[in-house]
C-alpha cells in the first residue's frame, strides 16, 4: 500500500506560544517547533499498516524552510522518504489554500491511502482532512480511533462525544485520526540516522502549477482582524478554613460544573 | 545544562533522544515505581527498542558502534531520571561484553539478539561466601558430554528471574581464579531457580536476587572463551561495568544538585533566598566542583578505553571517586532541603539511599582501592 502521511510543524503546545504582531499569523520564529502531536500517531498508524501488508510511506509536509527539522523526525521513526512543499507565498495560508496545495501535491504521489492527525494544535480548524478528500474525490473517514485494512477496504471507527461509528470506504481515502488509535513509537538511535540518507524532496509553488496569489495572506479566505494577549491569570479565590471549607471547596466545583 | 563535546553529530542526536526517553518515559514513573518495588520491564523495553541496550558495540554485530565516551553519557542521562532503568543498561551491556569480546563466531550470532533490546542479561559472578574475592567462588559447573552441569548459589544478581540470558562463572578446574570458567546460560535453562527477591534499602524497581543452580545443564558449547578463561573475563568485563557504574553515579549526583538548587533559590529563610547564604552556596559549589570532576575523570577513562589504551586502574578510580561523589551530594542535597529533604515528597531521600548501592557494587570502593594501589605498587 502506497501511504502518505501529512505531516505539520507546529509551536509546541507546551511552550508560551504567540500570533505575531505584524500579520497576526503563528509566530514560529519564538517557540520551539515540534511534530505536531497527532500526527505522530498518524505516522505509527501508516508504519504498522506498512509492517502488517508491505508498502511504502512517504511524509508530506507544507511549511517553511525550518519544518525540515520536523520532517526529519518524522523519518527516523521509520517512513521510507518525504516530500516538503516550501514557498515563501505559502506564508499566512488559510485552510482552503493549504488544502489546494496539500491536494496538488497529494496529485503527484497518487498515494492509496492518506494519514493525518484530527487536528493541529496550532490552528485547530479540524476542516483540513475533509477539504483535501474533498478536491481529491475520495472519502474522508475523520476521527479514527482505530483502522483495518482490508485489501481495497479501510474500515474506521470513528469517535463521536457518545461512543463511534463504524465506516467503511474503498481506498483511497483520506482518513485523520486521533491519539487513541496506538501509541507511538520514538525514534530508535539506527532510525535517526537512517533518516539522514531518507529522500527528502522539494517542491514549490511553480512545481504543482499553483499561483502564488491563490495562497498565503494574498489568497486567504479568511484573516485574522485583531488578536490580544490571554489576559493574566487573576489571583484565585483563597478559601480559609473557618470550619465550613468543606462545603465552600463543594460549592466552588459545583458552580464551575467540576462536580 | 551540562556542556558537552561530543564526537560526532549522531553522538548530539543520541543523547537527544536519550534525554526525550529519560524526561517522558523515566522521570514519571520512577517514584512510584521504586515505592511499589515495581520493575520496569515495558520501560526497557522502550529504551532496547529505541537502541540503547547495545550503544558500545559494532554496528556489525547489531550494536550501535558508539565509543564509550558517548554511551556513558547516555547512561548518565537516563540515571539522572531513574537510577534503576541507568543500571539495568549497564548491567545488560555489562552481561553482553564476555559474547561480544570473547564468544565464538557461533555465540556471536546471538548477539543481533541481545544487543537489539529483545533480550535482557544478567552477570553472575557474587556468591554468598565470595563477593569482594570472587576468585573463590565455589559454583561447579562439571562436563557431562554436551554439557556443564552447574550446582552452587549465586548472591545479589541483579535480574535475577527477569532476565533472558545468565553469563555464568562457575569452576571447572581447580581452586584460584585459573579454574574458573565462563557459560552463557539461557534463562529458561531446568535448574536456575531465580530466588525471592531482597529486601533492598533502596533502588527496589531493580530486581536482585540469589540463584540456585541445581544441576543446571547448559550446553557445551555455551562456554565463552576457554575453560579457565573466566576470571579474566570477568575482571576485564568488569573495566567497562565499572565505568557504567560511574556514570550512574555522575547522572544520580547530577541530579541530585539540580535539585537541590532548584530548591535553595525558591525557599526563603531570614528575608531572602537560602542559596545567598555563603554556607549553603559553598556546600552546593562543592558539589557541583566534585560532579564536574567525576564526570570529566570518568569521561577521560573512557578514552583511554575507546583508544585501545590500559584503563584498568582509571576506571577504578572513577568509580570510586564517582560514586563517593553520588554519596555525598545526594546526602547534601537531604541536608539543603531540610525538614523537606527527610520525607517522600521530595525524591532526594530516595536518591540518598540508590547512591548507597553504587559504592558496593561492581567491586566496593575498598576494592577499587585495593586495584589502584597494587596498580601503582607494580608500575
Ligand atoms: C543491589 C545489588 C546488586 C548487585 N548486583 C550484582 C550482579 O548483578 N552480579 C554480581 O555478580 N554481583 C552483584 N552484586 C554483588 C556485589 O558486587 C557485592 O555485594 C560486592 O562485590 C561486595 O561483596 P560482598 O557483598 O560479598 O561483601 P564482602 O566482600 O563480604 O565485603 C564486606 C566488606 O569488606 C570489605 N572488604 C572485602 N575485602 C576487602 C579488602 N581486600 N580490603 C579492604 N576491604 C575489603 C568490603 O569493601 C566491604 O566493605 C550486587 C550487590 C547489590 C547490593
Amino acid at each position: 500500500m502506497n501511504i502518505v502521511v501529512l505531516v505539520k510543524q507546529v509551536p509546541d503546545s507546551g511552550a508560551e506560544r504567540n500570533l505575531r504582531s505584524d500579520d497576526s499569523t503563528v509566530d514560529r520564529g519564538s517557540a520551539s517547533n515540534v511534530i505536531n502531536e497527532m500526527d505522530e500517531y498518524a505516522i505509527e498508524e501508516a508504519l504498522r499498516i506498512r509492517e502488517a501488508h508491505g508498502g511504502e510511506v512517504t511524509v508530506l509536509s507544507m511549511g517553511p524552510a525550518g519544518a525540515a527539522e520536523s520532517i526529519r523526525k518524522a523519518l527516523s521513526m521509520g517512513p521510507d522518504g518525504a516530500v516538503h512543499v516550501v514557498d515563501d507565498a505559502l506564508h499566512g495560508s488559510c485552510a482552503v489554500a493549504t488544502s489546494k496545495v496539500l491536494a496538488a501535491a497529494l496529485r503527484t504521489l497518487s498515494p492509496d491511502l492518506v494519514l493525518c492527525g484530527a487536528e493541529s494544535t496550532d490552528g485547530r480548524v479540524q476542516v483540513v482532512p475533509h477539504m483535501l478528500a474533498e478536491r481529491l474525490g475520495v472519502a474522508a473517514l475523520t476521527g479514527a480511533r482505530k483502522l483495518t485494512v482490508d485489501g481495497g477496504t479501510l474500515t474506521v471507527e470513528r469517535q463521536t462525544e457518545e461512543g463511534y461509528e463504524v465506516v467503511t470506504a474503498p481506498a483511497p481515502a483520506v482518513v485523520s485520526v486521533w491519539d487513541t488509535i496506538n501509541e507511538p513509537r520514538y525514534p530508535s538511535f539506527k532510525g535517526i540516522m537512517a533518516a539522514k540518507k531518507k529522500p527528502l524532496r522539494t517542491l514549490a509553488l511553480a512545481d504543482l502549477g499553483i499561483p502564488a496569489d491563490e495562497v498565503g495572506l494574498a489568497g486567504a479566505t479568511s484573516a485574522v482582524v485583531e488578536h490580544s494577549q490571554r489576559p493574566p491569570r487573576s489571583g484565585g479565590q483563597k478559601i480559609t478554613d473557618g470550619g465550613d471549607g468543606g462545603v465552600r471547596l463543594v460549592e466552588f466545583l459545583a458552580a464551575e460544573k467540576f462536580v | 545544562m551540562v556542556e558537552r563535546i561530543l564526537p560526532t553529530p549522531d553522538a548530539g542526536d543520541l543523547l537527544d533522544l536519550a534525554t526525550e526517553l529519560a524526561d517522558r518515559e523515566l522521570a514519571p514513573r520512577a517514584n512510584d515505581d521504586e515505592a511499589r518495588s515495581r520493575f520496569p520491564a515495558d520501560v526497557i523495553r522502550t529504551v532496547g527498542r529505541a537502541g540503547l541496550l547495545g550503544l558500545p558495540y559494532p554496528q556489525g554485530d547489531g550494536g550501535a558502534g558508539q565509543p564509550y565516551e558517548v554511551y556513558l553519557q547516555v547512561l548518565e542521562i537516563l540515571a539522572s531520571r531513574w537510577l534503576a532503568v541507568a543500571e539495568a543498561v549497564s548491567v545488560h551491556t555489562l552481561a553482553c561484553y564476555p559474547v561480544a569480546r570473547f564468544g565464538s563466531a557461533e555465540q556471536r550470532k546471538l548477539l543481533p539478539e541481545m544487543l537489539g533490546g529483545d533480550l535482557l542479561g544478567a552477570y553472575c559472578l557474587s556468591e554468598p561466601q565470595g563477593g569482594s574475592d570472587a576468585a573463590a567462588l565455589t559454583t561447579r559447573g562439571v562436563r557431562d558430554g554436551g554439557h556443564y552441569v552447574v550446582t552452587g548459589t549465586k548472591a545479589w544478581i541483579t535480574h535475577a528471574g527477569r532476565a533472558d540470558f545468565y553469563n555464568v562463572f562457575c569452576r571447572t578446574g581447580g581452586p584460584g581464579p585459573d579454574g574458573i570458567s565462563c557459560l552463557l546460560a539461557d534463562a529458561r535453562t531446568p535448574g536456575i531457580l531465580p530466588q525471592r527477591p531482597e529486601r533492598t534499602m533502596a533502588f527496589r524497581a531493580s530486581p536482585v536476587a540469589q540463584i540456585v543452580f541445581e544441576d543446571a545443564r547448559v550446553p557445551a558449547d555455551r562456554l565463552v572463551g576457554g575453560e579457565g578463561q573466566g576470571f579474566r573475563i570477568a575482571m576485564s568485563a568488569l573495566d567497562g561495568g565499572r565505568l557504567g557504574i560511574a556514570a550512574c553515579a555522575v547522572g544520580l549526583a547530577q541530579a541530585a544538585l539540580d535539585y537541590a538548587v532548584g530548591y535553595a533559590r525558591e525557599r526563603t529563610q531570614f528575608g531572602r533566598p537560602i542559596i545567598d547564604f555563603q554556607g549553603l552556596g559553598f556546600l552546593l559549589a562543592d558539589a557541583a566542583t566534585q560532579i564536574s570532576a567525576a564526570r570529566a575523570l570518568m569521561l577521560h577513562a573512557a578514552r583511554l578505553r575507546d583508544a585501545g589504551r590500559p584503563h584498568s586502574a582509571e576506571a577504578a578510580k572513577a568509580k570510586l571517586f564517582a560514586t563517593d561523589t553520588a554519596m555525598k551530594v545526594t546526602t547534601d542535597a537531604v541536608q539543603v532541603l531540610g525538614g523537606a529533604g527527610y520525607v517522600s515528597d521530595h525524591p532526594v531521600e530516595r536518591w540518598m539511599r540508590e547512591a548507597k548501592v553504587l559504592q558496593i557494587v561492581e567491586g566496593t570502593n575498598q576494592i577499587q582501592r585495593v586495584v589502584i594501589a597494587r596498580h601503582l605498587a607494580r608500575s
